[in-house]
C-alpha cells in the first residue's frame, strides 16, 4: 500500500508533463482546424511526404549519421586511450571532454559561431601563418562539425565504461591463444565493447536528428533541418498540426532506431549510461 | 625425459621497487608435471606469465627449446595458459572459445570441428557447444579454459591456480582429471599452487618458493622427507621446529636433552633448526623418554588424534598418533634419530 502511495506524485509527473503532452501531440497531428471547425484528418501526414519535406528529413539523417559515425571514429580511440591509461592521465582525458558539457549547449555553439567567422579566431590564425582563409561557417561542415563538438562525450563515456571494464585476463588469453594485437582488438576487444558502441551511437544519433539550435547557429538557417521544420511551424508558421505530425514521425524513427540499436544490444545492460 | 624444455637463467623481475623474482635459475624437463609452491607473493605466479610472455624479465634469460625467447611476444610462444579466473571470452559460446586459437591459425572448418570436439570430450562437456560461457559453473567454466588451452597442442601448459575456485570435491576431482590428462597428452604441465597438498598429490617435481627465491627443488618425497630449510618444513605438512645446537656430527641438543641423529657437515656447536614431523613423534612412558610433557589439548582427527604436549622448557610438541592421553597426563615423546631433521639457520 505504502509502495503505490509514494508513487502518487511520480504518475502526476509523468501524466502532466509526458502522457499529457504526448497525447496533445497525437490530437493536433491528426486534426485539421478550419474556419468550419476541427476535422478528423491524415492530412498533416500526407503533407510530410512532399518532396521538399522529405529531402529535409533525408537531409537530417544524412547529417545525423555522418556525424555519428565521426564521433565513433573519434571517439572509440579516446575511449581506449582512457581505459588503457594510468589513473592520473585518464582523468586529465576525462576533464578534458566532460568541462565543456558543465558550459550551457548555446555558449558553446556560439563560442564556435565566434571561432569559424569569416574574421574570427580561425581564419585570423589561418593568415597570421599565411594560409588560405576557410570559410565553413553556413555550410553542412560547419553543422556536422558543431554536432560532432557537442555530442562526443555521449559517444566516448559509454564505449570507455565498457571497455574499462574488460577483463584484463582475457586480453591476456587472446595473446596466449596465437592473437597478435590487431586479432586481439577484431576478435575479442571490439565485440566486448559493443553494448558501448551501440549505446553511444544511440545517445549522439538521435539529439543529432533532431537538433535545431546547432543547424540554425552554425547552418546559419539555410539548411533547415527536420528539428528547424518542427521549430517552424511551432513558433513561426504557427501550424500545431503539421509541427505535431512532425513530430510524430520522429518519435517512430527514434522508436524504430532504439529497436534496431537494442537488437545489437543484448543482455549487456550495465554498458548504457543512462 | 632428460630433455630440457624451460630454463629460467638468472632470471630476475622488479615491479616498482619490489623485488618478484630475484635470480631464479629453473630448468623443466620434457614431459614433466611440475608444481610452483608457496604462500601468495612468493613469485610463483610471476614465474609463470614470465613463462608465458605476459612480463618481460627485468634481468636473465627464458629458454625455450634452446631458444631464447625472452624477447619473444606471448602470442608467438608455443605455451597455452590457462588462467587463475579463466578468462573466457564472454561473447562466444563454448565451442566458439575453444576454437579460438584454431581460428586464428586459420584452420579449416572440418579441421576445428574434429579438434574442438575431442577437447570436449576429454574435459567432459559433450553437448555443451552451443552454451553461453556465463551460464557454466565454475567447474565447467575451468574446463573450458583447460579446453581452450589444451586444442592449440601446446608443448607447455601453463596453469595459474586453475583449482582455487573451486570447492573441496570438485578440486579433488579435477586434480585426478588433470593428472590424468597430462599423461595422456604427454604434454609438460607447470602449475601454479599454494596448496601443499595439491602440490604433493600431483606432481613429478616441486618448486618450493618464498619471497622471490626458490627455496627446494625435488620430488615430492623429497621435499616432505627431506625439507633444506624451516621454511620449506613449515609450508610442507606440519612440523615441530625448535631451537637446537648441533654437538657434533650427528649429535644434537634440544629441549633439555641429547640426541642422535644422521646429519653431518655442521660447525662445531652451531645453533640450528631441528624439524619434527608430528607423525615421527611416538608416545612412550615417560621413564623411557629424553623428552617428557604434560598433554595440553587433544583433538580427534578421523584417522588420527591431534595432541599438543607442553615440554618443561615451554615447547607445545605437535604430536599425531592413533593412540592418545588424556589433557593433563605426563607422557614421554620418542622418536629415531632419522626422523631429526636438523637444518641451517636462515640468516634473518
Amino acid at each position: 500500500m505504502r509502495k503505490s502511495s509514494a508513487m502518487v506524485p511520480y504518475l502526476i509527473w509523468m501524466a502532466l508533463f509526458i502522457v499529457i503532452p504526448l497525447l496533445l501531440v497525437v490530437y493536433y497531428a491528426f486534426t485539421v482546424t478550419t474556419p468550419e471547425g476541427t476535422t478528423w484528418s491524415f492530412e498533416n501526414f500526407t503533407r510530410f511526404f512532399e518532396p521538399i519535406y522529405l529531402r529535409v528529413l533525408w537531409r537530417s539523417l544524412a547529417l545525423a549519421l555522418i556525424s555519428t559515425l565521426i564521433c565513433l571514429l573519434l571517439g572509440y580511440p579516446v575511449a581506449m586511450i582512457m581505459a588503457g591509461n594510468a589513473f592520473s592521465r585518464k582523468n586529465v582525458i576525462m576533464l578534458l571532454f566532460v568541462v565543456p558539457m558543465w558550459m550551457n549547449f548555446l555558449l558553446r555553439t556560439y563560442a564556435w559561431l565566434a571561432i569559424l567567422e569569416r574574421n574570427g579566431f580561425l581564419n585570423v590564425l589561418l593568415s597570421s601563418l599565411s594560409l588560405p582563409r576557410l570559410n565553413i561557417l553556413y555550410t553542412n561542415a560547419a553543422v556536422i562539425l558543431g554536432m560532432v563538438y557537442n555530442f562526443l562525450p555521449f559517444m566516448v563515456l559509454p564505449i570507455y565504461s565498457v571497455l574499462s571494464k574488460i577483463d584484463k585476463g582475457v586480453v591476456e588469453a587472446a595473446g596466449d591463444l596465437g592473437a597478435n594485437s590487431v586479432k586481439v582488438f577484431t576478435r575479442v576487444i571490439f565485440p566486448l565493447s559493443l553494448p558501448g558502441v551501440v549505446s553511444g551511437i544511440t545517445m549522439v544519433f538521435m539529439p543529432a536528428l533532431t537538433t535545431f539550435v546547432i543547424s540554425r547557429l552554425l547552418g546559419g538557417g539555410q539548411f533547415t533541418l527536420i528539428g528547424n521544420l518542427i521549430e517552424q511551424q511551432f513558433l513561426v508558421v504557427g501550424d500545431w498540426g503539421f509541427g505535431s505530425a512532425i513530430s510524430m514521425v520522429m518519435i517512430i524513427l527514434i522508436l524504430l532506431s532504439m529497436a534496431i540499436m537494442s537488437f545489437f544490444e543484448d543482455e549487456d545492460k550495465e554498458a548504457t549510461l543512462w | 625425459m632428460t630433455e630440457n624444455i624451460v630454463q629460467l637463467k638468472g632470471v630476475s623481475k622488479i615491479f616498482d621497487e619490489t623485488v618478484a623474482l630475484a635470480d631464479m635459475n629453473l630448468s623443466i624437463r620434457k614431459n614433466e608435471f611440475v608444481t610452483l609452491l608457496g604462500p601468495s607473493g612468493c613469485g610463483k605466479t610471476t614465474t609463470l606469465r614470465l613463462i608465458g610472455g605476459f612480463e618481460q624479465p627485468t634481468n636473465g634469460t627464458i629458454w625455450f627449446e634452446g631458444k631464447d625467447i625472452s624477447n619473444v611476444p606471448s602470442y608467438k610462444r608455443r605455451v597455452n595458459t590457462v588462467f587463475q579466473r579463466y578468462a573466457l571470452f564472454s561473447h562466444l559460446d563454448v565451442y566458439e572459445n575453444i576454437a579460438f586459437g584454431l581460428r586464428i591459425k586459420k584452420l579449416d572448418e572440418q579441421t576445428i570441428r574434429q579438434k574442438v570436439g575431442k577437447m570436449l570430450e576429454l574435459v567432459n562437456l559433450q553437448g555443451f557447444e552451443a552454451r553461453d560461457v556465463n551460464s557454466l559453473s565454475g567447474g565447467q567454466q575451468q574446463r573450458v579454459a583447460i579446453a581452450r588451452a589444451l586444442v592449440n597442442e601446446p608443448e607447455v601448459l601453463l596453469l595459474d591456480e586453475p583449482l582455487a575456485a573451486l570447492d573441496l570435491k570438485l578440486r579433488r576431482e579435477m586434480q585426478h582429471e588433470l593428472k590424468n590428462m597430462q599423461k595422456q597428452l604427454g604434454i609438460t604441465f607447470v602449475f601454479v599452487t599454494h596448496d601443499q597438498e595439491e602440490a604433493l598429490s600431483m606432481s613429478d617435481t616441486v618448486v618450493v618458493m618464498q619471497d622471490g627465491e626458490i627455496q627446494q627443488i625435488g620430488t615430492p618425497e623429497m621435499i616432505y622427507n627431506e625439507p633444506t630449510n624451516a621454511f620449506v618444513a613449515g609450508f610442507i605438512g606440519e612440523s615441530n621446529i625448535v631451537d637446537g645446537i648441533m654437538r657434533q656430527d650427528r649429535l644434537v641438543d634440544f629441549g633439555g636433552a641429547r640426541f642422535e641423529c644422521v646429519d653431518v657437515g655442521f660447525e662445531r656447536d652451531e645453533p640450528v633448526d631441528v624439524v619434527v614431523r608430528p607423525e615421527d613423534l611416538v608416545l612412550i612412558p615417560v621413564e623411557q623418554a629424553k623428552l617428557t610433557g604434560v598433554v595440553r589439548s587433544v583433538t580427534f582427527l578421523g584417522v588420527h588424534y591431534e595432541m599438543i604436549v607442553d615440554a618443561a622448557d615451554g615447547t607445545g610438541w605437535l604430536v599425531h598418533s592413533t593412540l592418545m592421553e588424556p589433557v593433563g597426563t605426563t607422557v614421554g615423546l620418542g622418536l629415531a634419530p632419522m626422523d631429526i631433521h636438523i637444518m641451517k639457520k636462515v640468516s634473518e
